[in-house]
């Protein structure tokens, strides 16, 4: 089945109330919009929900934290790892933290409207495929932008510096990997949508691992050297040490250009999957 | 509206190709515009497959099927644009409002965004749901959701309109009041557009076919075994039947004497006796039933009574029973739709009361 709408109607067999000629990308651009303004509702009527998103990141921030001051800032390790600022180091993972999680359980939300029939209707109605999945991983960026301001703002009291230009650079990044990492969730819904509870457990078995293995909580520099080989191929850690860069205001350090590389994959690749899950999301 | 020649879906179970499931099996069905036809059959019968191949949600294994002058193959996007739905789940979004999830569906048949609002307050007026507009869909109540469901598929006032079991799990008073509701906004589309909406809707109730819908497709084993109007298939496939007892004390010859009379009294077709003859000592002190099965029963009934007296067969209690489509189910198949499909019996639904029931 055709993702992109060619066809138009030629022989109307009676007068609806409006039905413009629509095809290519101008129709996946309104399509696409039709869906994300849909998905951004229930986030505009009730913008406290974006709030218990952060629950998760600032129990890290308020609890593991102090801890990791306590353990490795005043030792000489913790000095060349870290920096001679704990929270220069460990804000940044904490946004990272907030875009994983928050994107990677998306997934859950289109699983509900499998569910009840909601994401039927929508197949039904003559909307592009692509765009139930393009508009629902774009809808991904305002999440992430609400909480990540927000954790920069309650940190500002604690010490974190502040440099504008990098902290915009590293929210678009945060941007563009949640939109790869959402896509992936909505295409696990997908996958699992006739054993629910399987999505639960693959995204708990993934994103534990990832998050360990991108240097986010505790520095890999310490761990073993298999940890470290591990890290390589983990998209992930390019983009903490992308963050760290850009959030000290070093916008051109080369980590900075593979956190965008990691991020760009991981956006072009949740895409591809996402919108191939979508297509076939009737049978 | 709509025409399916060999319509055929199979389905791959697990990932042995030998293991197929023959959902549909090749169905030929013509809908002329403005008719209102029930798809009836038990469970798994291939009702909502068929309407899932027509709505374009799944692609025919083989066949053709034209919805509103497109193929739903070559030009899914064309017919999406004609069709309204209303599916077996909820349509609507639990965490959105509902006048925006409505206004949403507006946006994508093209409306704009002030037309889609006014469509959407028109839609929630007449389906008496204005109250409720800026609610959460999941706070609303099964009947207001369907409702809303039937307002989401009557956005871009479609001249053809697919229900898929509309009124499961929704109470009698529910179901009654979606109907109203249904069959009035069909005579507002009838009123504005001079166009008559086709309705096409599957079911397992079968009160709701009965009453409801102008022409019934019987289904079984993802084939049509039956299609006419409830009306006609009764009289056609079931008759009427006629139930007369004979007192305990005259049972036995009385039974066998009475059942002779029937059979030659007009209009007869078959009868049934139970308890059965010579099944045995005892059953004398017992009734005797005689189930007839007769065209014309208010007919036949006056006309067995008399010959009944001329040959001096006591009678204790006569009635007329008029078939439901579960006789015409049962007649065509040899199964109560009921019990048919799922497998799944209860015992105290036996076929007599349950006929008795109607």
């Amino acid at each position: 089945m055709s993702t992109v709408d060619t066809t138009t109607a030629p022989v109307p067999t009676r007068t609806t109330p409006a039905r413009a000629p629509r095809r290519g990308l101008g129709s996946l651009a309104r399509d696409t919009g039709i869906v994300l303004v849909r998905e951004l509702r229930p986030v505009t009527h009730d913008p406290f929900s974006v709030m218990f998103g952060l629950v998760q990141p600032l129990v890290f921030l308020a609890l593991f934290g102090p801890l990791l001051v306590g353990s490795l800032g005043g030792t000489t390790t913790g000095q060349e790892v870290l920096g001679g600022n704990v929270w220069q180091w460990f804000v940044p993972s904490i946004l990272v933290m907030t875009t994983l999680f928050g994107t990677s359980t998306t997934g859950a939300n289109l699983l509900f409207e499998l569910q009840t029939g909601a994401h039927e209707r929508l197949l039904v109605a003559p909307l592009s495929r692509s765009s139930l999945l393009v508009g629902r991983a774009l809808k991904e960026m305002v999440p992430i932008v609400a909480q990540s301001v927000v954790v920069v703002l309650v940190m500002l009291p604690f010490g974190f510096e502040l440099h504008v230009a990098g902290a915009l650079l590293g929210l678009a990044l945060l941007a563009v990997f949640g939109v790869g990492i959402g896509s992936l969730s909505y295409a696990l819904a997908l996958a699992v949508r006739k054993q629910d509870w399987m999505f639960w457990v693959v995204q708990q078995t993934l994103v534990f691992p990832l998050m360990i293995l991108s240097g986010m909580l505790l520095p890999l520099e310490t761990g073993p050297r298999w940890m470290q080989v591990a890290s390589d191929v983990n998209p992930l850690r390019y983009l903490v040490d992308a963050e760290r860069a850009l959030f000290a205001g070093d916008l051109t350090a080369s980590a900075v250009g593979w956190g965008w590389v990691a991020a760009a994959v991981t956006a072009v690749v949740g895409l591809a999957v996402g919108i191939r899950s979508m297509a076939r999301s009737a049978d | 509206m709509i025409r399916t020649r060999a319509l055929t879906k199979d389905f791959a179970v697990g990932r042995d190709a030998s293991r197929t499931v023959h959902a549909v099996r090749g169905i030929d069905l013509d809908v002329a515009p403005g008719e209102l036809v029930a798809v009836l059959g038990p469970n798994g019968a291939g009702k909502t497959t068929t309407l899932r191949m027509l709505t374009t949600l799944i692609r025919p294994t083989a066949g053709t099927a034209t919805v509103a002058g497109h193929d739903v193959v070559a030009e899914p996007d064309a017919v999406r644009h004609r069709i309204g739905y209303v599916g077996q789940g909820n349509g609507a979004g639990h965490s959105q409002r509902v006048v925006d999830e409505l206004a949403s569906q507006g946006r994508i048949y093209g409306l704009d965004r002030r037309t889609a609002r006014r469509r959407a307050d028109e839609l929630l007026d007449s389906l008496e749901l204005s109250a409720h507009r800026t609610r959460k869909v999941s706070d609303l109540s099964g009947g207001q959701r369907r409702r809303l469901d039937v307002a989401m598929g009557l956005v871009h006032t479609p001249s053809l309109l697919f229900l898929d079991e509309p009124s499961t799990g929704l109470d009698p008073h529910n179901r009654a009041n979606l109907w109203e509701h249904v069959l009035r906004m069909r005579d507002d589309a009838l009123a504005t557009t001079g166009e008559p909406m086709t309705i096409v809707l599957t079911t397992h109730y079968l009160d709701e076919a009965d009453t409801m819908a102008e022409r019934v497709v019987v289904v079984d084993h993802g084939q049509v075994i039956a299609d006419d109007t409830a009306e006609n298939l009764k009289a056609d496939l079931a008759g009427d039947r006629v139930v007369v007892t004979v007192p305990p004390s005259a049972a036995h010859d009385a039974a066998a004497r009475l059942t002779e009379v029937a059979r030659r009294v007009e209009g007869f077709r078959e009868v049934t006796r139970t308890p059965a003859p010579r099944d045995g000592v005892g059953h004398d002190a017992a009734t005797v039933t005689l189930d007839v099965r007769a065209e014309r029963g208010d007919a036949y009934l006056p006309r067995l009574l008399r010959a009944a007296d001329a040959a001096g067969a006591a009678v204790e209690t006569a009635q007329v029973h008029r078939p439901t489509l579960d006789d015409v189910f049962l007649a065509l198949t040899g199964r109560s739709l009921r019990e048919a499909g799922t497998g799944a019996t209860d015992d105290s639904d036996t076929p007599a009361s349950e006929r008795t029931a109607a």
